[in-house]
């Protein structure tokens, strides 16, 4: 019978109970999307490498290295020399060591300069290598051509046989003139759901020698991209590179390093999940709020509920359970508000970071997300509850004669 | 043995600013020494406005608890029972007619007959539809109030308060607010439910044309010592 009554006075009070459990469905869409962006985006930053254990660079932040090399983020932090990269190369923990310059864009697209083992040699992803379409190919050294990331080229609509002048500079300025050279797409790579996406990548020397780019700098890199023999072995190269040396920063593990990021800017995760938390409560408020407001009218209803004979608990849980079903509601249609958010911010992630976040992977935010808000609802229920569970019968059913 | 036996039976309400320590005074609603209905049988109470009738009633239905005295309904001393258990009784016992019908605004016709029998034996859609065939709105189940009639709506009322087959209905100027003819008709119609059903039926108004309807009429004020006491004070 409490199921029928809790059916019937919402749809009695349909409005309100659509609005309020709307503001549920935002407040808890929200509360997932904080969640849920906020801890895949910290797993996958983190787990973000391209197949590298470590990057070596000039001597400065570690972190700048990083989202320089590996999320083509950021400037690099200084140049390293030809002789920088022999002798990294030539360390015995060094399994690959794959060079990178950087300092052109095209429209705001980075571009790098590498050497074509990244490609045939490197997995980014184990068992993954990088791959182009049927009929295409890498770029060959030597030669003005461009292998372009899947979301670049997506973004850009280029395909085998675009030509394109490279601009001065990681950030576009349209003011500025651009290269002379003029370079021809070979390959689009298929996708890999990382930095490597965002970049139109050209062999070493285009980057190195391009004109207009200082002749002194002709052999210069921007970092080196390092895979180990044994993980460990980066232990060893830490010590060498950065406490004994002064001209170079060895960027081990780079997980951690990433995490380091993550735990700066932690202070705005809190801001974003206090604000999250802070909706949730007025959502609730807002249950309270809104059943209570229709205690003075649904008063004579109660009072007639108990003369055919309800029992104060029956009414004090139709009312908890009218605020329960209005939780669930909210809850259940946050899921669409939370898929709608969270693939915004995903794709401004991608399109910022090219990470790809996937939002509908498990979280257990899922589970304790709606039961949180269920259980609000419950408690700002219980306040128009007990006044219910306190309505005088004899009152409340006037006149009395 | 009658179906309801009250004797002694004394309700007080506080009455705000009563003296000049401004504590309450206590005043005397109802006062009834004794009275007995039989099972089946149809009574009008007549009294005016203010005369302790309704109060009467909520004593009966356990909706309110004496000061002192006894109610046996059905063989049971009602103001013995906790509140839960009033309610109980009441869900399984009793029906209850009002003035103002007291229907719930939200709930159509049909459903409101079910609320009838929700709180005792459990809802019966068939009976529940039955009975409002009965009082000749099988057509309008799914009507709710405001879109019936003010002489519909006191039907479904008399329906939802047959619904849980009770030993006795109790009516409170269940007439009031009805024009002559559906008054006439509402009248009929609750003394023939009652009488199908078996339910005995204890009627308050103050309205003389309801009252000559019944050939058992008393006049609270007889039975309401309370009214005698204030009468006299006055």
């Amino acid at each position: 019978m409490i199921f029928n009554l809790i059916y019937r006075s919402l749809r009695q009070h349909l409005l309100a109970t659509l609005v309020t459990a709307g503001s549920i469905a935002l407040a808890s869409g929200l509360l997932l999307t904080v969640w849920v962006v906020k801890t895949q985006s910290q797993a996958v930053f983190a787990a973000t490498n391209s197949g590298f254990d470590a990057v070596l660079g000039a001597r400065g932040s570690k972190l700048q290295l990083v989202l320089n090399a590996i999320f083509h983020l950021e400037a690099s932090p200084g140049n390293l020399t030809a002789a920088d990269f022999e002798m990294i190369r030539h360390q015995r923990e060094v399994k690959t060591a794959i060079p990178l310059a950087v300092g052109d864009n095209y429209q705001g697209w980075r571009i790098a300069g590498t050497t074509e083992s990244l490609f045939t040699d490197v997995e980014y992803m184990p068992g993954h290598r990088y791959q182009v379409g049927r009929g295409e190919r890498f770029f060959q050294i030597g030669k003005l051509e461009a292998v372009v990331g899947s979301y670049a080229a997506k973004k850009l609509g280029w395909q085998v046989g675009t030509t394109f002048h490279p601009s001065h500079g990681l950030i576009f300025n349209p003011q500025s003139e651009h290269h002379e050279e003029t370079y021809t797409v070979v390959g689009v790579l298929a996708p890999t759901n990382t930095p490597v996406d965002r970049v139109i990548w050209i062999p070493l020397e285009g980057v190195q020698t391009m004109k207009g780019h200082n002749p002194l700098a002709a052999t210069e890199l921007s970092a080196v991209l390092v895979q180990l023999r044994a993980p460990e072995a980066g232990m060893m190269l830490n010590l060498r590179l950065n406490s004994q040396g002064s001209r170079l920063t060895f960027a081990y593990p780079i997980g951690t390093i990433v995490a380091e990021l993550f735990n700066k800017i932690a202070w705005f995760d809190q801001v974003l999940t206090l604000v999250a938390w802070l909706v949730a409560v007025v959502a609730s408020g807002s249950v309270l709020v809104s059943i209570y407001n229709s205690m003075s009218a649904r008063a004579r209803d109660i009072a007639i509920l108990r003369a055919l004979g309800a029992r104060r608990r029956t009414v004090f849980g139709a009312v908890v359970g009218e605020a329960a079903v209005i939780g669930l509601l909210g809850a259940t249609a946050g899921f669409a508000v939370f898929a709608g958010l969270a693939w915004s911010v995903a794709a401004l992630i991608q399109a910022q970071t090219g990470v790809v976040l996937n939002p509908l992977q498990w979280n257990p935010v899922f589970c304790w997300g709606p039961a949180v808000f269920v259980g609000l609802c419950i408690l700002g229920g219980c306040v128009p509850a007990f006044k219910a569970y306190r309505v005088s019968v004899a009152e409340a059913i006037a006149p009395v004669s | 043995m009658p179906l309801l036996e009250v004797k002694n039976l004394i309700k007080t309400y506080a009455a705000p600013g009563g003296n000049r320590d401004g504590a309450s005074a206590i005043h005397r609603v109802v006062e009834v020494a004794s009275f007995n209905l039989e099972a089946g049988e149809q009574r009008a109470l007549r009294g005016e406005s203010g005369s302790g009738k309704t109060t009467f009633l909520h004593l009966i239905a356990g909706i309110l608890a004496p000061d002192s005295g006894s109610i046996l309904l059905a063989g049971r001393e009602i103001t013995q029972l906790s509140e839960a258990g009033r309610d109980r009784q009441r869900a399984e016992s009793l029906g209850y007619i009002f003035q103002t019908f007291n229907l719930l605004q939200g709930h159509t016709a049909l459903e409101n007959v079910e609320l009838g029998m929700a709180f005792g034996h459990g809802v019966d859609r068939a009976q529940a539809g039955a009975l409002l065939q009965r009082v000749g709105l099988g057509d309008k189940l799914g009507h709710y109030p405001r879109q019936l009639s003010t002489g519909q709506q006191q039907r479904v009322a008399v329906a939802r308060a047959l619904a849980n087959r009770p030993k006795l209905v109790l009516a409170d100027e269940p007439t009031g607010n009805l024009d002559r003819r559906n008054a006439r008709e509402a009248l009929q119609l609750i003394r023939e439910v009652c009488r199908e059903s078996g339910a005995a039926l204890l009627l308050v108004s103050h309205d003389e044309r309801v009252l000559a309807q019944f050939e058992q009429m008393q006049d609270f004020m007889t039975i309401n010592r309370a009214l005698v006491t204030t009468a006299a004070q006055n």
